[in-house]
């Protein structure tokens, strides 16, 4: 290893880069201190020849919703705007053990509830293809600080599309794993039967990577599955050859710019020349899996932050309160912002007596029969090609209304409903930003997804520099 | 009292349910690794995933579920394969979470009962379900104004539900005291009232007998088997004269003042939380694993009302003695290490509910003085005829003292059961009161206890008390004069 590629050297060029990009408003804690320190020590193993992780010396950016001791999560909320942990997310803690050094927690819609990350307590993020532009949501500062060349790997969470959807406007890779493949312990909640923890990278291999590192049981996630989690690089460039894909024509119908529609169509020839049997396939329509994300997601937000009462820790208001109940409900109100109250006042509703049967039964019951559509539609191919997005980033301050905002992830809800795992790969350009095609795999085969996505990301040609 | 007769005559039936909560006996909470020892300074006993704190997870301790399993089978419910743990939501300044995590539309354990002996009948008095919970914390009311202690946040708890087919206070406190007595003999629970390790809330309500079931209100604040058997008592007295003078009843939950001697309103349906419950999903649904069902079915411990047949059938003791051996493990288990010796059933019986207990004058059998072999090889010296009963007890009390059995019956010595050695003390005896003598003689048959006294003086206690009886009589006999 020469001094270019030593921990500390490219620890220091990432925290040169971050503060360069420091419009991009993409971290909301920078820990220049604590990464130096970390790299200097990993440095000093090297250097004695002490065993070091696959990743050592990589600089690597946190959404905020992801605790790590020693430094300030705020999900995003004013709620949390001071918030230490006492310990760190086993994703975290993981990658770390690999040899990665956390350069700094980066913005995200409130608690993971927006698609434009606007929805910060600590404002927007910027795309770093165009600031005029949204660089997605809820993990856009994740997905900013990949495309700006900051770090090449940062973690998102994706509940409903909130990896893909901010790597498929910032041009870079995301992977949302099988829900179980990564623990959630650490994950500031939103939806716990939809959140799930994965990489947010420069290339497939560094998505592999990053996967391979974090992926596995763990005791303080007994959700997390004990499903053997294989080195993902390894078999990364075996090629698609007799693999089979369903391309999903009928979510091209409308409603998609001709960009992500070429991008689909482009991919799916460019898999049949690399010796892959593509076929096309249809599945329910994604209107009815928006509709249950929108009740399920939020009916678990409901009471997932039902602990943010100003009590033990967080934002408790300051104003002389007469009752326990106006403590909770100035403190709540004060911390959390529009877009949260709406979905706690939505699912609190949905889990209502007399509603629960109308509302989260019903919701369920889509659910189920999705997840089915999805499997038995997985029996005959390996991976399901689509889109990931309608188009490309929109412009900041375009999303006003909720309904239009939810549109945006009608694409990625289906395979967070059905548990099953999901990459965005970019492929190209339209009117000068990102786009790219979303592939869906079968439980706990992110190898399979990751050999196909690296080919679709060899055959694309994309040019990876936002910069 | 089963039953309030009105005035007019016409008859109410009483109906009441149970619901307890008994904490489970594990050393660490339901959903982390915190210990669950009581009386830690507060709030000693927490973590981040017990205080809520973002990012945490609950990861289910086994042997909770282990212990539910076993209630559930020393009971007779039929266990679930699959149970479900959901959420239970309310805002609550000792609810860390905002919810409780608990079982709802499938709890671990369906159906069973508890099978209460009501003086010469034993009862079973049908289960509904028992579920695990979580308990919450506790909220300490002081001069520096309200502070939280979370401590108790996160213990696990099971909760037995019975059918509402009890019929007054006293079946109720009957119900409880088996229900604690079971719990604790499993080793499933500690049964500590006064730690809340073992609390009950009563539903209550009366009918018309063969009417629909009355409009039911719920007690708490019942902190001892006595409250509950008042607190039902008044509250049947409440409804009936609310019914008969043509009231109703409103559904809500009262209040025991025992001090007072009444219950009070605390809160009414119309500010009932609507708890929307929903399956957690941050915990898989539990598969109770067929190793831990059959491994605990097999290693079931004798439970009390087992216990109290057996010695009454096969042991002959009266109803007394074997409620009072039964009432807590720790008699039993002192008793039966005591029969292990080799002791007479009675005669151990005697000494452990009469001696033994006197001695302790109401502290636990933890603290016994004399070990059960001790004990047992004191009796076996009384049984063999080495030892006379008072001796016994002065060698008892000698190892109270702290003796070894060995010195303790070296220190009293042997009883004398020398025929020639009583007689010599029997005839000094009478002839030193000739005017007893004369008295026995004139049919004041009494006075045998004042030459036995005197015979005892005299021997140091040591003569064996039926020789001593029996050569009385006949050296007393022999000088009655021909008439």
């Amino acid at each position: 290893m020469t001094g270019n590629d030593l921990p500390t050297a490219r620890i220091a060029r990432a925290i040169a880069v971050a503060e360069r990009h420091a419009d991009l408003n993409a971290f909301l804690s920078l820990d220049a201190a604590g990464a130096t320190a970390a790299a200097q020590a990993l440095t000093r193993r090297l250097e004695r020849g002490d065993r070091v992780g696959p990743l050592v010396g990589v600089p690597i950016a946190v959404k905020d919703n992801l605790v790590v001791e020693g430094m300030k999560t705020t999900a995003g909320s004013r709620i949390l705007s001071d918030f230490q942990s006492k310990f760190t997310a086993t994703a975290v803690r993981r990658l770390i053990a690999a040899g990665a050094v956390v350069v700094g927690k980066t913005n995200l819609d409130e608690f993971g509830m927006g698609s434009s990350t606007e929805r910060s307590a600590f404002g927007p993020t910027l795309n770093p293809w165009n600031p005029r532009y949204v660089p997605g949501g809820s993990s856009g500062g994740s997905a900013a600080a990949v495309a700006a060349g900051i770090v090449p790997i940062a973690l998102g969470s994706d509940t409903g599309g909130s990896i893909r959807q901010p790597a498929a406007y910032c041009g870079v890779v995301g992977l949302k794993p099988t829900w179980g493949r990564v623990s959630r312990y650490g994950l500031i909640a939103y939806a716990s039967s939809l959140d799930t923890v994965g990489p947010i990278a420069r290339t497939v291999r560094d998505a592999a990577r990053a996967l391979a590192a974090m992926a596995g049981d763990d005791p303080h996630d007994t959700t997390a599955s004990r499903e053997p989690a294989p080195d993902f690089t390894t078999t990364l460039d075996d090629g698609v050859a007799g693999l089979r894909v369903g391309v999903l024509d009928g979510w091209l119908d409308d409603d998609v710019t001709p960009g992500v529609r070429s991008a689909v169509r482009g991919t799916a020839n460019q898999l049949a020349s690399a010796g892959a049997d593509v076929r096309s396939v249809s599945l329910p329509d994604v209107s009815a899996a928006l509709a249950a994300y929108y009740v399920i997601a939020p009916a678990e937000a409901s009471s997932n932050l039902a602990r943010y009462d100003g009590v033990r820790f967080g934002h408790r208001t300051s104003v002389p309160v007469t009752s326990l109940a106006e403590l909770y409900s100035r403190s709540r109100g004060e911390g959390f912002g529009p877009e949260v109250i709406r979905r706690i006042l939505l699912g609190t509703f949905a889990l209502s007596a007399g509603y629960y049967d109308a509302y989260y039964g019903r919701a369920q019951a889509v659910r189920a029969e999705l997840t089915r559509a999805f499997l038995a539609a997985l029996m005959d191919v390996d991976v399901l090609l689509g889109p990931t997005t309608p188009g490309p980033a929109p412009l900041l301050g375009e999303l006003q209304d909720p309904v239009t905002m939810a549109l945006l992830d009608k694409f990625t809800i289906s395979a967070s409903l059905a548990g099953i795992p999901a990459i965005h790969v970019p492929t190209g350009l339209e009117r000068g930003l990102p786009v790219g095609v979303q592939l869906m795999g079968r439980p706990f085969a992110e190898a399979t997804l990751l050999k196909v996505a690296r080919t679709v990301e060899i055959h694309s040609g994309f040019e990876r520099s936002a910069s | 009292m089963s039953d309030a007769t009105t005035p007019a005559g016409l008859q109410w039936e009483t109906v009441i349910g149970l619901e307890v909560h008994c904490q489970l006996a594990t050393t660490t909470k339901l959903f982390c690794g915190c210990p669950t020892r009581f009386g830690l300074a507060p709030n000693a006993a927490t973590c981040p995933v017990c205080l809520g704190h973002p990012g945490t997870l609950p990861a289910l301790n086994a042997a909770a579920v282990r212990l539910a399993v076993r209630v559930g089978l020393a009971l007779g419910c039929e266990l679930q394969t699959v149970s479900v743990f959901a959420r239970k939501s309310y805002f609550y300044a000792d609810l860390p979470k905002g919810y409780q995590i608990t079982q709802y539309e499938r709890p671990i354990c369906l159906g069973g009962a508890v099978p209460v002996d009501l003086g010469d009948l034993t009862r079973e008095f049908p289960l509904t379900r028992i579920h695990m919970e979580e308990d919450a914390g506790k909220l300490i009311h002081g001069e520096r104004g309200t502070e939280i202690d979370l401590n108790r946040a996160g213990t696990p708890l099971i909760e037995i539900v019975s059918e509402p087919t009890l019929r007054s206070g006293d079946e109720a406190a009957a119900y409880l005291k088996e229900l604690r007595a079971i719990v604790m003999a499993l080793g499933a629970s500690d049964g500590h009232l006064e730690e809340g390790s073992f609390r009950c809330d009563a539903n209550v309500s009366v009918r018309r007998p063969g009417a629909a079931l009355g409009t039911k209100v719920e007690l708490k604040n019942l902190n001892s088997f006595g409250f509950v058997k008042r607190a039902i008592e008044f509250e049947v007295g409440r409804q009936t004269a609310a019914l008969e003078a043509g009231g109703s009843i409103v559904q809500e939950t009262r209040l025991w003042d025992e001090a007072a001697g009444r219950t009070r309103a605390m809160r009414g349906k119309e500010d009932a939380h609507d708890y929307r419950y929903f399956p957690d999903p941050d915990l898989l649904p539990l598969i109770l694993p067929s190793e831990i069902v059959e491994s605990e079915r097999a290693a079931l411990p004798e439970l009390p009302g087992q216990r109290r047949a057996r010695y009454r059938d096969a042991l002959g003791l009266g109803r007394y003695d074997a409620e009072v051996l039964t009432a807590d493990e720790e008699t039993s288990r002192y008793y039966d290490a005591v029969l292990a010796t080799g002791a007479d059933p009675k005669t151990a019986a005697n000494w452990v509910n009469t001696e033994l207990k006197g001695r302790l004058d109401g502290r636990p059998l933890s603290e016994a003085p004399v070990t059960a072999e001790a004990l047992g090889q004191l009796l076996a010296a009384l049984a063999s005829g080495r030892i006379s009963g008072k001796l016994a007890k002065d060698g008892f009390a000698r190892m109270c003292a702290g003796a070894s059995v060995a010195s303790a019956l070296a220190a009293v010595g042997e009883q004398v059961s020398d025929v020639s050695a009583i007689d010599a003390a029997v005839s000094a005896a009478l002839d030193a009161t000739p005017s007893e003598v004369a008295a026995f003689h004139g049919g004041k048959t009494k006075v045998v206890g004042f030459f036995v006294g005197q015979v005892m003086k005299a021997m140091k206690g040591r003569a064996n008390p039926e020789l001593v009886n029996s050569r009385l009589l006949v050296l007393l006999q022999a000088r009655r004069q021909p008439q």
